[in-house]
C-alpha cells in the first residue's frame, strides 16, 4: 500500500531474539523461591462413581505439604456459560482415564509423584461409553445430569429455505457418508503453571494459556474470590492450536495449593497429561445430501452431523454450531439444512482445535463437490469457480460476506500446479487434488453475552520517544506481539522496535478475549490503530502548534513529524511527545474493538458470523502405492486470501504451519483408545502418536492474495487457522485421481487405501448414520426470500447491539 | 536424605561446578540446577528432539543423559550459541525468518543445525532434512528452519545474503 513504512514488510518478531537466544520464560522456566511442585492423581477409570478417597498416607509424607480433593474445590466451571461442568477435581465421579481426582503439593516432583501413589481411591465401575453409538444406545447411565437427553449433550436443527423443494429442483442429487477422525493439537510445550501469593491474599497465576481473560473468570468462581484479588498472567506458549483456550483443573489447583500452602507451587504436566487434557478436534460422522444442477451449481443442501463430544462440554455447543456454519460461505447455497448431535463419552475432552468444527464439514463438502464434479464430468475447479458466493452479500444462514478472494486463490493454485496438464491425465499411482476453504476472522460474539469491546488496547508514551502498549493478548506463536507492535509503529510513524509490547496480564493490560478463532490481528489491530491514532491526534495538535503547521500537514514517519508540503520543518517523534506532554499532560491514550452486528437474530446465529471470512485454495500431488497403501505427499500449491499481509514472512509461516498441521490430520494423526482396555488411550506419546517430521513433510508454494477487507486492520484478515482447511479434502482427493479409489475417512492411512482398493465398490468410509429423532428444525427464510434474519417461529437470538 | 553428587560441569565453555541428585538427567541438571531454563523438554522421554543439546560439539537428547555422564565432556546449550553479545548467525536466521514461531522447540534446532553447519559448510535441503528429523516442531512446517539453515550457512560465504523473495512474500 502507498505510504506505508512498516505494514506490509518482514519485520523481525520483537520475540524473535528472545526465543533464539533461550531467554524467553515459559511458564515452567518461572522458578520462584521456595516453590513447591504440584502433581495430579487421575482416574485410572474411564467411568465411575467415587466410593472413598484416603488422602492420609500421602499427607503424613516427608515433603508432602498440602493434599487437595473434589471437597476443596466444589464449584464447577467450564468455558461456555451452559457447560459449567468441569470440577477441579472430581467430588463423586470420574468420567474418562484421567480426570483429576487429587492434588498434591511437595518439596520436589519425585516427593509429589510419590504422594500420588499413596493416594487410595475406591471406584465404583460404571458402563463405559466410547463411541457416538455407544452413546446414543445407552441413555443410563449418563455421562453428566444435564444436556439434550441421556449422553446427547446437543441437538441442533435448522432450516434456511425450503431444502426439500431445492432437491426437487436439481438434476442430480448426492448423499454421502463421512467420518473425521479426532486428533490433539499436540503442543510442544506441556501445559505448566505457577500459583504465588502475596502477603495481602492477593493471588497470581502464571500459565501456558491462550485466554487469560477467561481463565480469571474461572479463578475468580471457583475460588470465590474477588477478580480484583487474582491476577493472570499468561506466559508466552510453547504452540497451543486451541488446546491451551480452556479453564483447566491444573490452573485452578496451584492457585489453591498457593493459598493453602502460602507457597509458590507449580505444576507441570507431563506428556501423557497433555493427551488427556486434549480439547482437541471431535471425531465427527457425516451425512451430506446436495442437490446440484447439471453445471455444478447447488440446489439445496442437508447437512447432518455426529460429534464425539468427549466427557465435558469444553466449546462443543460452540463446536457442534460450527460443525454447520461456514458450508455457506465459499459457494452459493441457495437452501440449507443443519442437523448436529453431541453426544458425550468417557474420553478426554473435545474443543477447538485449528480450525474449531470446521476442518470436519470442510473435508466431507469438498470431496463430496469432487465427486460431484467427476459425475458431472466437469473440471472441479472450473465448477467450484462457476458456483462461488458473490462478495458482500449475505448467505442463507445469514453471514456476511465482505471481500471474497477466493477466485483468486483457485487461480492462483491452478496455475501454479499446472493443474490442467495434470488433472486425471498423470500416470496410475500419482494424482492431483483441489480443495477449498474459508475460515472467521474471530468470532463475532464473546464467549459469554456482554456488550463490553473483545480487544482493548492501551498507549503510554515516553518522553524519550519510547512506546509502550499494554493487550491482554497473548502470544501463542502466531506473531500477535509482532502485530501489534508493527500496528502502533505504523500509526506513530516509528520502528517496531521503539516499542514495548506489555501482554496477556490481568493486571497490567486491558482485555484482549485470547487467542482464539482467529480474531486477534483483526480485532487488536482495530483497537490498537484506534489507540494510536489518538495518541497521534494529541502529538499532531502540540506540534502544529509550534511548527505553525496544519494539523492535516502533519505526517508521522521515520520517528519524526514534519510538514510533508516542507519535510524539513519537523520534529523528531521524542521531541513530538515531549510538547504534547507539555500542552496535555501525561500522553496515554485507549482503543478498544467490537465486532459489528451480524444480521442473523435466529437461536444458534451467534456462531458463524464474523466481521470478515478468509478464504483458501490447495492443490495437492502426491503419488499413492497401489501395493502398499503408502501415500507420499509431493507438493502442495496454496493460495490463501489474507486481505493485507501484517508481516508477509509470519504470514508465510503460518500459511505453511496450517498446511503441515493439515496434512498430520490427513494421513497420520488420531487419538484413539482402547476400547476393550476400557478406554485407555492408545497412543499417549510423541513417538507413537503419528505427527509429519521433516521426512513427511513436502514442498510447499504459498501465494498470498491481498484483497483488502474493509473491516480488517489495514486491510487485514486471519491466517492462522483457514490454510489448513483445504489439506485433508485436497489429499482426500488426489488419492482418487491416483488411483480412482475413495477413502471417506480421515486420516487415510495405508490401510484403508488398501481397503478401498479392495472392496467391491473401491470405497472406504462409513455407510451409515444413527437412526435418531430430531427436534422440528428453527426454520428461517434466506435474505432472498424476503427473510429478516429471524427465525418464523422460536426463539431470537440476544442482542446488545439493540 | 538423598546424597547429591558434586560435579564439576564443563558448560558453555566455563567450568561450572555443582550439586545434584545422581538420578537426575542433564536436562534436569542444567534447567534446576544451572538455572539454564533455555533447554525445554517435549516428552522426557527421547521422543521430540525439544531438548537436544550439544555434547563434544554432537547433538544428543539431554533428557536421555544422565548429569553424571557428563562430567569432562563439553556441554553447549542454546545460551551458549552466541558469541559474547553477538548472536549465532543461525539464530540471527531464525528470528529474521520466522523460523522461531512460538519458539519452543527452537533451542533443540538451533542446536542440531550447528552441528550440521560445523560439519557441513553447505549443506543440501536434503541433508538439512535428514539432520533434522529427529526434531519435531508443530508450528513451521519446517519449511522456515531449513531456509533459516541455507541462509546461515551462505552468510557465512556472504554476509549480506537474503533470504529468496518467494520464502519472503510468496510466490507471484
Amino acid at each position: 500500500m502507498a505510504g506505508r513504512k512498516v505494514i506490509g514488510t518482514p519485520v523481525r518478531k520483537v520475540d524473535g531474539l528472545a526465543k533464539c537466544a533461550g531467554q524467553t520464560k515459559f511458564a515452567d522456566d518461572l522458578v520462584f523461591p521456595r516453590m513447591l511442585h504440584a502433581k495430579l492423581h487421575r482416574s485410572p477409570v474411564a467411568h465411575a462413581r467415587i466410593l472413598r478417597i484416603d488422602v492420609s498416607k500421602a499427607l503424613k509424607m516427608k515433603g508432602v505439604r498440602a493434599v487437595l480433593t473434589g471437597k476443596d474445590l466444589p464449584i464447577p466451571f467450564g468455558i461456555l456459560p451452559i457447560s459449567q461442568d468441569e470440577l477441579a477435581l472430581c467430588l463423586d465421579k470420574v468420567r474418562f482415564v484421567g480426570d483429576p481426582v487429587a492434588a498434591v503439593a511437595a518439596v520436589d516432583e519425585d516427593v509429589a509423584f510419590e504422594a500420588l501413589r499413596a493416594i487410595e481411591v475406591e471406584y465404583e465401575p460404571l458402563e463405559t461409553i466410547l463411541s457416538i453409538d455407544d452413546a446414543l444406545s445407552t441413555p443410563e447411565p449418563r455421562i453428566h445430569d444435564y444436556g439434550d437427553e441421556g449422553n446427547i449433550h446437543k441437538k441442533i436443527a435448522m432450516e434456511f429455505g425450503d431444502v426439500e423443494s431445492g432437491f426437487d429442483e436439481a438434476d442430480e442429487l448426492f448423499e454421502d457418508t463421512f467420518f473425521y477422525q479426532g486428533n490433539t493439537h499436540l503442543p510442544m510445550e506441556q501445559h505448566a503453571a505457577v500459583g504465588t501469593i502475596e502477603p495481602d491474599g492477593k493471588i497470581a497465576v502464571w500459565s501456558s494459556t491462550q485466554t487469560p481473560h477467561y481463565l480469571h473468570r474461572a479463578l475468580a468462581k471457583v475460588l470465590q474470590m474477588p477478580p480484583a484479588h487474582i491476577r493472570v498472567v499468561a506466559c508466552p506458549n510453547g504452540g497451543g492450536f486451541g488446546g491451551k483456550s480452556d479453564p483447566f483443573s491444573h490452573e485452578i489447583v496451584v492457585a489453591k495449593l498457593a493459598l493453602v500452602t502460602g507457597r509458590p507451587v507449580k505444576i507441570c504436566l507431563t506428556r501423557e497429561e497433555v493427551f488427556y487434557c486434549h480439547r482437541g478436534r471431535h471425531p465427527v460422522l457425516m451425512r451430506v445430501k446436495t442437490g446440484v444442477k447439471k453445471d455444478g451449481s447447488i440446489t439445496a443442501m442437508k447437512f447432518r452431523t455426529f460429534l464425539d463430544g468427549g466427557a465435558y462440554g469444553s466449546y462443543g455447543v460452540a463446536s457442534t454450531y460450527y460443525t454447520g456454519a461456514l458450508q455457506t460461505v465459499t459457494y452459493k447455497v441457495p437452501r440449507y439444512r443443519f442437523e448436529g448431535v453431541r453426544v458425550f463419552t468417557n474420553k478426554p475432552p473435545c474443543g477447538p482445535k485449528r480450525g474449531h468444527g470446521t476442518p470436519q464439514p470442510r473435508f466431507a463438502l469438498e470431496v463430496q463437490l469432487d465427486k460431484i464434479a467427476d459425475r458431472l464430468g466437469l473440471d472441479p475447479a472450473e465448477m467450484r469457480l462457476r458456483t462461488l458466493h458473490p462478495p458482500q452479500s449475505t448467505t442463507a444462514n445469514w453471514l456476511r460476506v465482505g471481500t471474497m478472494g477466493l477466485a483468486k486463490c483457485i487461480e492462483k493454485v491452478v496455475e501454479g500446479s499446472r493443474w490442467k496438464e495434470k488433472f486425471r491425465k498423470l500416470p496410475p499411482g500419482r494424482g492431483v487434488g483441489l480443495a477449498c476453504s474459508s475460515y472467521i476472522c474471530g468470532a463475532g460474539l464473546p464467549i459469554y453475552w456482554n456488550a463490553l469491546p473483545h480487544s482493548g488496547v492501551q498507549l503510554k508514551l515516553d518522553r524519550g520517544g519510547g512506546v509502550c502498549v499494554f493487550c491482554g493478548e497473548i502470544d501463542i506463536g502466531q506473531g500477535s506481539d509482532t502485530v501489534l507492535a508493527m500496528t502502533v509503529a505504523e500509526v506513530l510513524g516509528i520502528d517496531p522496535l521503539d516499542i514495548r509490547v506489555v501482554f496477556g496480564d490481568t493486571d497490567l493490560t486491558p482485555v484482549d478475549l485470547g487467542s482464539y478463532s482467529s480474531r486477534v490481528t483483526l480485532m487488536m489491530g482495530n483497537a490498537a490503530i484506534q489507540a494510536a491514532e489518538r495518541a497521534k491526534d494529541l502529538l499532531a495538535q502540540a506540534v502544529a502548534e509550534k511548527l505553525k503547521v496544519p494539523v492535516v500537514r502533519l505526517e508521522f514517519a521515520g520517528r519524526r513529524v514534519f510538514d510533508v508540503e516542507s519535510p524539513s520543518i519537523g520534529v523528531s517523534f521524542a521531541e513530538a511527545v515531549v510538547l504534547a506532554e507539555s500542552k496535555f499532560g501525561t500522553i496515554g491514550t485507549v482503543g478498544s474493538y467490537t465486532p459489528p452486528p451480524s444480521p442473523g437474530r435466529y437461536k444458534g446465529a451467534g456462531v458463524g458470523p464474523s466481521p470478515a471470512y478468509s478464504y483458501s485454495a490447495a492443490v495437492v500431488e502426491l503419488e499413492a502405492s497401489p501395493e502398499t497403501g503408502l501415500v507420499r505427499v509431493d507438493k502442495i500449491w496454496i493460495a490463501h486470501d489474507v486481505g493485507q499481509s501484517i508481516n508477509p514472512v509470519l504470514v508465510m509461516g503460518q500459511i505453511e504451519g496450517s498446511v503441515y498441521m493439515g496434512l498430520g490430520e490427513a494421513l497420520m494423526e488420531e487419538q484413539v483408545f482402547r476400547e476393550k482396555r476400557f478406554g485407555v488411550h492408545k497412543i499417549p506419546s510423541m513417538l507413537e502418536y503419528k505427527s509429519p517430521t521433516t521426512m513427511e513433510m513436502p514442498e510447499v508454494a504459498s501465494y498470498l492474495v491481498e484483497d483488502p477487507d474493509p473491516n480488517g486492520p489495514f486491510g487485514a484478515k486471519e491466517v492462522g487457522q483457514g490454510p489448513l482447511l483445504p489439506i485433508p479434502p485436497a489429499v482426500a482427493n488426489a488419492v482418487y485421481d491416483a488411483l480412482r479409489v475413495r477413502v471417506d475417512e480421515v486420516p487415510i492411512t495405508p490401510e484403508k487405501v488398501l481397503k478401498a482398493l479392495r472392496s467391491k465398490d473401491k470405497r472406504f468410509g462409513p455407510t451409515s448414520i444413527p437412526e435418531i429423532s430430531m427436534p422440528e428444525p428453527l426454520r428461517v427464510k434466506t435474505p432472498w426470500e424476503g427473510g429478516t434474519g429471524s427465525a418464523e417461529s422460536g426463539e431470537y437470538v440476544r442482542s446488545w447491539k439493540g | 536424605m538423598k546424597q547429591k553428587a558434586h560435579r564439576t560441569l564443563h558448560v558453555n565453555g566455563e567450568e561450572t561446578e555443582v550439586a545434584f541428585a545422581p538420578h537426575k538427567t542433564l536436562l534436569e541438571v542444567l534447567r534446576e540446577d544451572l538455572g539454564l531454563t533455555g533447554t525445554k523438554h517435549g516428552c522426557e522421554l527421547g521422543e521430540c528432539g525439544t531438548c537436544a543439546v550439544l555434547l563434544d560439539g554432537k547433538p544428543e537428547l539431554s533428557c536421555l543423559v544422565l548429569g553424571l555422564e557428563c562430567e569432562g565432556r563439553a556441554i553447549t546449550t542454546v545460551e551458549g550459541l552466541a558469541d559474547g553479545p553477538r548472536l549465532h548467525p543461525l539464530q540471527e536466521t531464525f528470528a529474521e525468518l520466522g523460523a522461531a514461531q512460538c519458539g519452543y522447540c527452537t533451542p533443540g534446532f538451533l542446536c542440531t543445525a550447528k552441528a550440521l553447519l560445523d560439519e557441513k559448510a553447505n549443506p543440501t535441503r536434503e541433508e538439512i532434512r535428514a539432520a533434522l528429523s529427529g526434531n519435531l516442531c508443530r508450528c513451521t512446517g519446517y519449511i522456515k528452519i531449513y531456509e533459516a539453515v541455507e541462509l546461515a550457512a551462505r552468510r557465512r560465504a556472504d554476509s549480506a545474503a537474503t533470504p529468496p523473495k518467494e520464502s519472503v512474500y510468496g510466490r507471484t
